[in-house]
């Protein structure tokens, strides 16, 4: 395993403890490194960059306008107005991920979202705040969401039940979605790697191919750009969309 | 570490990895909610306000300049109208003034002509008195130098009268 371990698309998603041998409950393992990096990037640019509170933006400055309106734009066309509430939530999540997502196709480094785990818990936090926040805010009517109006009372059962198993996959969806893209993502750029240096080990006529995917790796990491930010718009219009149930439920 | 089961469902690691991130992303979700996110929105409601401002400032310096434009054409709308009226004044108290210079003149004139012609009818009055005289003188010296005696003036005089009638 050892020996094949540059060319083991798998390696790259191992978590391990950073300072003990042991795996506790809290160890500090390389993702929890990358979490504190992904958090302290976002507040690098979003709290030293406005630090300045310039009336004509600085270039850090207005990529932090940019990421606001950008996310407030999402929320309000999704939500409204009254949707601003969850806005805090909504941009720290998309913030969280797309840095994510960034960062992990730096070489050598670890992707948070590659691990669903992560994922799922930002799943289950969206869901947990539409069903806390619904209930709370509409109460029993909350329960109007799985039951359309307008059906006839021979179909209603099995409508209820599809409306109860849609909102019940929703979690998984979202939190397999982000997860999968980021995984097959990279281990096919660890894949065309392995390829290249398999490819220069073999030597002769293989030689001469080995540039073939490489340039298959730039035109997949122009295309994993594309993914790890459209992914993460994604997690977000889909957390605005599900959190829209909790403000507005009854279709 | 090397265990067979896929890296991302190992479920020995779920704890700390939960653990980690509940403590990054509740932390960036702290400074994000009070910290990040106000200040952008006071940048963005701080710029607003001064572009709006600054609009308002123009229009209302622009609407200054729209009455001083029309304060001035107005105070040279009034100037034009006021010398028009003095010129008109001028013109009317010029020609009564003229009027009435005329009118004296045309007055001492007539006054003039009056008395030249009382003169005239007068001294001719006079001339046909002496005419008179002069026809008797000339008679009786006519008379005398033809028949040698002197006429009487009484015939003399009713014969001039008569020639003269």
């Amino acid at each position: 395993m050892a020996a094949s371990n540059a060319i083991d698309p798998i390696h790259q998603f191992e978590v391990h403890p950073l300072f003990s041998h042991e795996m506790s409950q809290v160890s500090f393992t390389n993702a929890s490194l990358f979490m504190v990096i992904v958090s302290l990037a976002v507040t690098a640019l979003m709290v030293m960059g406005t630090s300045r509170s310039s009336l004509v933006p600085s270039r850090i400055q207005a990529a932090a306008e940019m990421s606001y309106e950008f996310v407030a734009q999402t929320v309000r066309g999704t939500m409204g107005n009254d949707g601003m509430r969850f806005f805090p939530l909504v941009f720290s999540l998309f913030m969280f991920v797309v840095f994510s997502n960034m960062i992990g196709l730096i070489p050598y480094t670890f992707t948070v979202t590659s691990q669903i785990v992560v994922t799922f818990a930002f799943a289950a936090l969206v869901i947990g705040t539409v069903l806390l926040y619904g209930i709370a805010r509409h109460g029993m009517h909350f329960l109007h969401l799985f039951v359309p109006s307008g059906v006839p009372a021979l179909l209603l059962p099995f409508i209820v039940m599809i409306e109860i198993i849609s909102f019940l996959s929703r979690p998984i969806s979202l939190s397999v979605r982000l997860f999968a893209n980021m995984l097959a993502g990279h281990i096919t750029l660890k894949v065309f790697g392995g390829f290249v240096s398999m490819m220069l080990a073999t030597g002769g006529a293989a030689v001469a191919l080995a540039p073939l995917p490489l340039a298959a790796i730039v035109m997949l990491t122009a295309f994993e750009l594309l993914v790890a930010v459209l992914q993460a718009y994604v997690f977000a219009i889909l957390t605005c969309v599900y959190l829209n149930d909790a403000i507005h439920p009854g279709h | 570490m090397a265990t067979d089961v896929f890296p991302p469902f190992d479920t020995s690691h779920f704890g700390a990895q939960l653990v980690w991130l509940a403590i990054t992303f509740g932390g960036l979700y702290f400074l994000m909610s009070r910290v990040a996110l106000p200040r952008v929105e006071r940048i963005l409601e701080n710029r607003q306000s001064t572009i709006s401002g600054d609009l308002d400032k123009a229009s209302a310096m622009q609407r200054q300049a729209e009455e001083a434009g029309k304060a001035y054409e107005k105070t040279l709308a009034d100037a034009k109208a006021k010398a028009q009226a003095l010129i008109q004044e001028n013109a009317v108290a010029l020609a009564a003034e003229a009027d009435a210079k005329r009118k004296a003149v045309e007055a001492d004139l007539n006054a003039k002509l009056n008395a030249a012609e009382a003169q005239i009818s007068q001294m001719k009055s006079r001339a046909m008195a002496n005419v008179d005289a002069i026809a008797a003188d000339a008679a009786t010296s006519i008379v005398k130098q033809l028949t040698g005696t002197t006429p009487d003036a009484g015939a003399i005089a009713s014969a001039v009268a008569a020639a003269k009638a």
